[in-house]
């Protein structure tokens, strides 16, 4: 990360100074610290009712129920996660979230899950297995029906814009699965290079 | 289509809470409970939030994207990909509104029934803001070293799109020919 956010910084001063247009990057710079804290407080509400309804989910066992019928995917996924653990339910409920297209649950579930993942992290500076695989299967971008792209399709008068539904469920469905591959092909070189 | 997603939301929540009823769970204090949380998470990411959107803000507003538009289509083949798709793929692993906005000015363009704007469909449609999700929930624990989460991101990424491109050609290029 340290490497994408000097080459981002530095290559987009350079650019803007060859190009002669340092007013349209400060402004850039100055819209994007608004931005961040836009977005930051917008998330605060969100957040909040979405840990509420949580709550009450993982108080009358639904949480439970849904890891427990999918544990037995997960346990292959997530090696390191202790069977009982709260974080098997989240990471079924964050996915499900994320394939129904509710952005707006699926981030304060996600990092739900990323602080019960933490809280079984012996080194709290390090990514665990588990976290790289969750966030694989997140940063895949599994959608069932892309309702935004849809909605500007027909936005701009497109004659069949649900055609495109099947297409982008095939590639978001191959780069899920590919994604996964990737993180388990790379745990195996992380592990190896780190243990010996 | 809409209506559906429309009424997913309403629905899981009304299972829950019938659930919780028939378990006894006391679900006004158990709510607040949880809602307390909220604000120190939102609050807590801040930091990662600013230093992402700015470098991306930034690197926007410095023609860069342009730029490495023009360098990608200088080195590929002409006939693969139009130039218009280039940007959709610099930007769809940093930023959705920033994708959002050059797929609605694409398909304005090139209609919303042209080839480009459904290759431009899908590869939108099926992605996700890698190093916005990888700094956000990595910030919010306070993870320093990502290990292989990043490249993970990438690799994925990089398929994704030439998986877009692939399928796309499968199913609509028969259709202009």
């Amino acid at each position: 990360m340290n490497y994408v956010f000097f080459i981002l910084i530095v290559v987009s001063i350079l650019i803007s100074l060859v190009n002669g247009n340092v007013e349209n990057l400060v402004k850039g710079m100055l819209d994007g610290c608004n931005l961040a804290v836009k977005v930051a407080f917008s998330l605060i509400g969100l957040m909040a009712f979405w840990l509420g309804i949580m709550r009450i989910a993982e108080k009358s066992g639904f949480i439970t129920f849904i890891s427990k019928l999918l544990y037995p995917i997960l346990k292959y996924l997530f090696k390191d996660v202790k069977k009982d653990s709260p974080a098997l339910g989240d990471i079924s409920m964050s996915l499900g979230a994320n394939a129904l297209g509710l952005t707006n649950a699926a981030t304060p579930i996600g990092l739900k899950v990323m602080k019960e993942l933490q809280d079984e992290n012996s080194n709290k500076d390090v990514a665990t297995d588990s976290m790289c695989m969750f966030l694989a299967m997140n940063t895949a971008g599994f959608q069932i029906i892309p309702a935004t792209v849809i909605a500007i399709l027909v936005a701009l008068g497109a004659s069949e814009p649900t055609k495109i539904i099947l297409p982008t469920l095939i590639v978001t469905t191959l780069t899920f699965i590919i994604s996964i591959i990737i993180a388990t092909i790379l745990r195996f070189l992380w592990n190896y290079k780190e243990n010996g | 289509m809409e209506q559906i997603s429309l009424y997913i939301l309403p629905i899981i929540i009304l299972v829950i809470f019938l659930v919780a009823i028939i378990k006894k769970v006391a679900v006004y204090e158990e709510f607040v409970e949880g809602a307390k949380d909220g604000f120190n998470v939102s609050v807590s990411i801040i930091p990662y939030l600013v230093a992402l959107i700015v470098a991306i803000s930034m690197f926007r507003a410095s023609g860069a994207i342009d730029l490495i538009s023009g360098f990608i289509l200088g080195i590929t083949e002409k006939s693969l990909v139009s130039a218009d798709i280039i940007p959709i793929m610099l930007t769809r692993s940093l930023s959705g509104a920033a994708t959002l906005g050059i797929f609605s000015d694409l398909a304005a363009q090139n209609g919303a029934d042209s080839f480009v704007t459904q290759m431009a469909a899908i590869m939108v449609g099926s992605s996700e803001t890698t190093f916005y999700v990888l700094s956000v929930y990595f910030g919010a624990i306070g993870i320093k070293k990502f290990r292989y989460a990043l490249l993970t991101g990438v690799l994925a990424d990089i398929i994704g799109i030439v998986l877009a491109i692939w399928v796309a050609r499968l199913f609509f290029l028969a259709n202009i020919g």
